[in-house]
C-alpha cells in the first residue's frame, strides 16, 4: 500500500515522506485502418508537486478557521494609500510596499454582491466541485477589486446579496474553503463540513 | 496600473521599415497522429518559401534569428521544444528565443520577430508558431489550460478556463447586451459566418454550414455560450518571414507579391480578472474626450471601466498600433480584420475595444453587415470583412501559431492572393478535404491594410499586427 507523499518544512527545508509518484507502463499507440502499425506511445505520469503559498499562506489558514482576510496599503508615502484588495495581495501595486493584512469577514457578511456570474456544465479533469459549477464574482464596498467564487447554493444573479461560508470541518487549505451562500440561508441547510 | 506616465504612452517607433515577405502554414485539425510537429513546422516554412518561388535552403540562407512561439509546454510534456524545431528546421547555431503568452503568442512572437529587425540586430528573421493540443484526453487538457489561471485563486474551481472567462461575457450579456433575444442571435450569426468561411478555407478545421438556430441549439457551455459559440482546440503551425527594406526587395525578386510593412503593439491586464481597478477609458484616436461620460446611464452597470466587460489589453494594443502605423480610424483605413474570436461574445467586446465601434455598440458591427464578406443585407462588399478565415472557432486554435495563422490570411488578401492560395485542388486533396461544390472566392478586393488581434484568455497580452500595401501607406513618414 502507497502512502500520498506528505511534506513539512523544518530548518528552512522541505522533509518528504510517501510517494511522489506512480509507475505505469507505456502502451503502444496503433493504426487501427493500416494494419496497426505503430504510430506512437503513451506516457502515463502521475506526480505531486511542492507549492509554497509563501505570504499568502495566512489567507489559506484563516478560511478554514471562519475568516476571510484582506489587505490594505498603508504606506503614508503611497498616492493609492487605503486601497483594499481581495483577492488578497501580498504587495500594493502600486508602491510595491508589504500591504496590511486586514480581517474582512464582516465586511464580507454585510456588503457581498455578486458583480457577474457563470454556470458551468464543464470541467477539466481532477474537478472536485458538484456540477454545474456557479461561479460567482464578488464585490465589497471599500474594496478596490472583486473576488471569484463560487455559490453553493441558489441560482446567481447580479446584484444579488450573498454571505460567505467557510469549510471549518477538514479543510483542504485551497480556495474552495471559501464558498457563498445567499443571504438568509439557514445554517442547517449548508454543504457538509461548512458553516459561516 | 490606474494612470498612465507620459513615458508610457509613448508612441512605439521602430527605428527603420519592416517587411513581410512571406508567411505559410500547416494544416489544422483536432488531431494530427501521423506527423510530429517538425513536420508541421516544415510544411509551414516550405510554403512560404514556395509562396516567394524560392527554395526552402535559400530562404533560410537569408535569416539571422529566429523567433518561435509555443505556449503550452505541458501538452508536449517537452520543454525547450523550440530548440527542438529549431534544429529540424536545420537553423542551428543561429540565435533562437522561446515565446509564450497563452492565446497571443502568435502575436507576440511577430512582435519580437518585427523588433528584432527594426532594431537592425537581424535584417531577416523567421517568426513560427505551433501547438499541439491532441497529447492528452479533452477533460486534461482542459485541466492543462486551466492552468492558464491563477493555480491558487482560479483553477482549483472547477479546472475549467472557459468559467474564468465566461463570467465577463455573462456581465457583458446582462449589461451591454442587455440580455436581449436579438442580442444572443446576432451571437450566434458570427458563429454562422465564421465556420462558413471555414468551408472555403482547405487549412480549416471546422468547415460548417449551419444556421442561427443550429447555434441557438448546441448544448450549452456556459449559459449564454454554447458549443458552437467557442474556438477550437487544434494541432497546426505557422510561420513568417520578417525582413528589413533590402531583403524584402531582394527576396520578392521572383514572387508575384510584394513585400508588405508590418507594425506589432502590445497590451497587457491582469491575470486574474478580480483585479481589475477601475480607470479612465484610454481614447483611440476616432474617440472623442466627452464620448463615454453617459456610458453607464445608457448601459446601467456599464459605468465601471474595463470592468469585467472591456479588454483593456486590447483596448491598449489599438492605442499603440493606430498611432504606430497612422490609423486614426480603423473602419475607415483598413480593408479587413483576423480577430480573435476565442468565444462569439468575445469578439463584439473586441469590436468596442479596438474602436470598430463604440463601447456598447459592438453587435452593430454584425448586424450592419459591415463584418462580412459579402453584406447579406446589401450585397455590396462588407466595410470591413473580418476573420473570412474562419476565425478561430472556423479555422483553428493551434494558440501558438494563430496570431501568424491571422496574419498570414490579411496578408493573402493584401497579396490578392487569396484565390490561389485557398482555391488549389491539390492543397484540398493533400490535406484530404474536400472543396466544396459551391466553393467561392473569399478575396477581399483592392484590399490595401488589414490588421490582426493575438488575445490570450481574459486579455492579459494582446497583440495587433497591422499590414499595409508600402504604396498605400496613411502616411509617407510611418
Ligand atoms: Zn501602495
Amino acid at each position: 500500500m502507497s502512502m500520498f507523499g506528505q511534506v513539512y518544512v523544518s530548518n528552512g527545508k522541505y522533509r518528504l515522506k510517501g510517494d511522489f509518484h506512480h509507475m505505469t507502463p507505456n502502451i503502444p499507440i496503433r493504426n487501427a485502418e493500416d494494419g496497426w502499425k505503430l504510430m506512437g506511445v503513451t506516457n502515463p505520469r502521475s506526480m505531486t508537486y511542492i507549492h509554497t503559498y509563501g505570504g499568502e499562506a495566512p489567507f489559506f489558514e484563516a478560511l478554514g478557521k471562519g475568516k476571510l482576510l484582506g489587505t490594505r496599503c498603508d504606506n503614508e508615502g503611497c498616492e493609492y494609500k487605503g486601497s483594499v484588495y481581495q483577492p488578497f495581495r501580498i504587495h500594493c501595486p502600486d508602491c510595491l510596499g508589504r500591504n496590511t493584512i486586514i480581517d474582512m469577514t464582516a465586511t464580507a457578511k454585510k456588503t457581498a454582491k455578486v458583480h457577474t456570474f457563470m454556470v458551468c456544465e464543464r470541467s477539466g479533469a481532477f474537478n472536485i466541485l458538484d456540477k454545474p459549477i456557479k461561479f460567482i464574482n464578488i464585490e465589497f464596498e471599500g474594496v478596490d477589486t472583486i473576488l471569484m467564487s463560487y455559490l453553493s447554493l441558489g441560482d446567481p444573479e447580479i446584484g444579488m446579496k450573498v454571505v460567505p461560508i467557510f469549510r471549518k470541518q477538514n479543510p483542504t487549505y485551497t480556495i474552495l474553503d471559501l464558498s457563498w451562500v445567499p443571504e438568509g440561508t439557514p445554517e442547517k441547510d449548508l454543504p457538509e463540513n461548512f458553516g459561516f | 496600473m490606474i494612470k498612465f506616465s507620459q513615458q508610457q504612452l509613448k508612441v512605439p517607433k521602430l527605428m527603420r521599415p519592416v517587411y513581410l515577405v512571406t508567411a505559410g502554414q500547416s494544416k489544422f485539425d483536432r488531431a494530427i497522429p501521423e506527423k510530429r510537429t517538425e513536420e508541421l513546422c516544415v510544411d509551414a516554412f516550405t510554403m512560404a518559401s514556395g509562396m516567394l518561388n524560392i527554395s526552402a535552403a535559400e530562404l533560410k540562407s537569408h535569416i539571422h534569428s529566429c523567433y518561435y512561439g509555443h505556449f503550452a509546454d505541458h501538452f508536449g510534456d517537452q520543454l525547450l521544444g523550440e530548440a527542438v524545431i529549431h534544429d529540424r528546421l536545420g537553423l542551428d547555431p543561429l540565435g533562437n528565443i522561446g515565446v509564450k503568452t497563452g492565446g497571443a503568442t502568435g502575436g507576440s512572437t511577430l512582435w519580437e520577430a518585427v523588433k528584432a529587425v527594426a532594431s537592425g540586430y537581424s535584417d531577416c528573421v523567421l517568426a513560427m508558431g505551433w501547438e499541439r493540443m491532441d497529447e492528452v484526453p479533452t477533460d486534461e487538457g482542459n485541466f492543462l489550460i486551466s492552468c492558464a489561471a491563477d493555480k491558487d485563486w482560479e483553477s482549483p474551481l472547477g479546472h475549467i478556463y472557459t468559467g474564468y472567462y465566461a463570467v465577463m461575457a455573462q456581465r457583458y450579456w446582462q449589461i451591454f447586451g442587455k440580455a436581449e433575444e436579438s442580442f444572443r442571435r446576432t451571437l450566434a450569426e458570427i458563429s454562422v459566418k465564421n465556420h462558413g468561411y471555414a468551408r472555403m478555407n482547405p487549412f480549416a478545421q471546422s468547415p460548417m454550414s449551419i444556421t442561427v438556430e443550429d447555434v441557438l441549439k448546441s448544448p450549452v457551455v456556459a449559459y449564454p455560450l454554447r458549443a458552437l459559440d467557442c474556438c477550437l482546440m487544434s494541432v497546426g503551425a505557422a510561420c513568417a518571414i520578417i525582413c528589413d527594406e533590402e531583403t524584402a526587395v531582394k527576396l520578392c525578386k521572383d514572387a508575384p507579391h510584394k513585400p508588405l510593412r508590418i507594425w506589432v503593439a502590445a497590451g497587457s491586464h491582469t491575470l486574474r480578472p478580480a483585479d481589475r481597478r477601475n480607470m479612465e477609458i484610454p481614447l483611440l484616436p476616432n474617440e472623442k474626450p466627452d464620448q463615454y461620460k453617459n456610458l453607464g446611464r445608457e448601459f446601467p452597470g456599464g459605468e465601471r471601466y474595463p470592468g469585467f466587460s472591456g479588454f483593456l489589453g486590447a483596448r491598449m494594443a489599438a492605442w499603440y498600433g493606430y498611432r504606430m502605423a497612422g490609423v486614426t480610424d480603423p473602419t475607415e483605413d483598413l480593408d479587413l480584420l483576423e480577430l480573435h474570436d476565442a468565444f462569439t461574445i468575445s469578439d463584439v467586446q473586441t469590436y468596442e475595444d479596438i474602436g470598430v465601434r463604440p463601447y456598447g455598440y459592438g453587435r452593430d458591427y454584425v448586424e450592419s453587415g459591415d463584418c462580412y464578406h459579402t453584406n447579406p443585407k446589401t450585397g455590396k462588399p462588407g466595410k470591413l470583412p473580418s476573420n473570412i478565415s474562419g476565425g478561430l472557432i472556423g479555422c483553428m486554435h493551434a494558440v501558438g501559431a494563430t496570431g501568424i495563422m491571422q496574419t498570414f490570411e490579411v496578408a493573402t488578401h493584401i497579396w490578392n492572393r487569396w484565390a490561389e492560395i485557398h482555391g488549389d485542388e491539390k492543397r484540398w486533396k493533400e490535406f484530404n478535404r474536400k472543396k466544396p461544390a459551391d466553393w467561392k472566392d473569399l478575396q477581399v478586393k483592392g484590399a490595401r491594410r488589414g490588421m490582426a488581434i493575438s488575445h490570450a484568455g481574459v486579455g492579459s497580452h494582446v497583440t495587433s499586427t497591422i499590414l499595409m500595401d508600402p504604396d498605400h501607406l496613411i502616411k509617407k513618414e510611418m
